[in-house]
């Protein structure tokens, strides 16, 4: 079983990255943009096979080293 | 009595030995001790956590290193009143392990900084900035990436509230939140700050802003011994 863990920095948090790539793509023309946020995607293979079991475990990964929650947003997501 | 005081060495760490020579230049009895150690050396009374890159900085900054069996021993030392100094690095780590509050990002320009800066002494109700002046204006080497300090509206508040904040940087260099450069934990205990006071004890440094941290803590330490006795 395979889950895929999108961390994304909390709205209202500074994103120094995002605001670099925002000026890199209107340099290059792409002046539509409005805004851009960068975050990670982490993927992580499992020995769980129950869903629900397999997302609590991830859930506490999540709350104990993948996300520092004071300034990230995580979504778990089991496939 | 001595100050007895331990370094923490991770893979990674590149001013733990800056550190130790800082340490016994102020009197101190210092030993180093391997992130892989489950506990810390009896009878210490600070350890340090060094700057540098642990584990790579991979995932964020200090997020591995504060997972490292060693930080459960620092964590306890801390929660029983020790004394700790988180530098650079070491202040992510100890951010991270939620002995201070905050988080650590991406300085605001996206460029590492390394550079002398001016800092202002926030608060000298602490063992590590009594030495110095309120207000007192000194110098000391910056070197990170991430060292833009956020908190959110009411952490920020009780920092202030409380005179924790330890240093603030003379003019913006990184982003930082009413330009914090180091902040204390409730008990004053542990003090996290980016800028290096070790790569300022000594005039060849170019500097010795630094200096007086270290012997006000070994002071403070020597007196609450001689006081315990």
């Amino acid at each position: 079983m395979r889950a895929r863990v999108h961390v994304t920095l909390k709205p209202g948090v500074l994103d120094p990255q995002g605001a670099a790539v925002l000026h890199a793509l209107g340099s290059l023309g792409f002046d539509d943009v409005d805004g851009v946020r960068v975050g990670k995607v982490i993927e992580l293979e499992l020995s769980d096979t129950d869903p629900e079991a397999a997302r609590a475990r991830v859930d506490a990964m999540c709350r104990a080293l993948l996300a520092n929650t004071v300034i990230e947003n995580y979504d778990v997501e089991i496939a | 009595m001595t100050l007895r005081a331990g370094v923490i060495v991770f893979p990674g760490s590149n001013c733990d030995r800056d550190m130790a020579v800082a340490l016994r230049a102020a009197g101190a009895d210092v030993t180093m001790v391997w992130h892989k150690d489950a506990s810390l050396p009896a009878g210490l009374d600070l350890v340090a956590v060094p700057g540098g890159f642990s584990f790579g900085d991979y995932l964020r900054c200090g997020a591995i290193a504060a997972r490292a069996p060693i930080l459960r021993a620092v964590v306890d030392f801390a929660r029983a009143g020790g004394h700790v100094l988180g530098v650079c690095n070491g202040f992510q780590v100890l951010i991270e392990a939620g002995l201070l509050p905050g988080a650590l990002m991406r300085n605001a320009r996206l460029k590492f900084i390394c550079a002398p800066v001016g800092l202002e002494i926030a608060t000298t109700d602490s063992p590590f900035t009594r030495d110095y002046a309120p207000g007192e204006a000194i110098v000391l080497p910056v070197a990170h990436h991430d060292g833009n300090y956020h908190a959110d509206a009411d952490t920020l508040a009780a920092l202030e509230a409380e005179d924790r904040v330890a240093f603030r940087y003379a003019r913006d260099i990184n982003g930082s939140m009413n330009e914090i450069a180091g902040i204390l934990s409730a008990n004053r205990r542990v003090l996290g700050m980016m800028p290096h006071p070790e790569r300022a004890v000594d005039p060849v440094h170019g500097g010795i802003g630094g200096k007086r941290l270290f012997a006000g803590i070994a002071a403070a330490l020597e007196n609450a011994a001689v006081q315990g006795a």
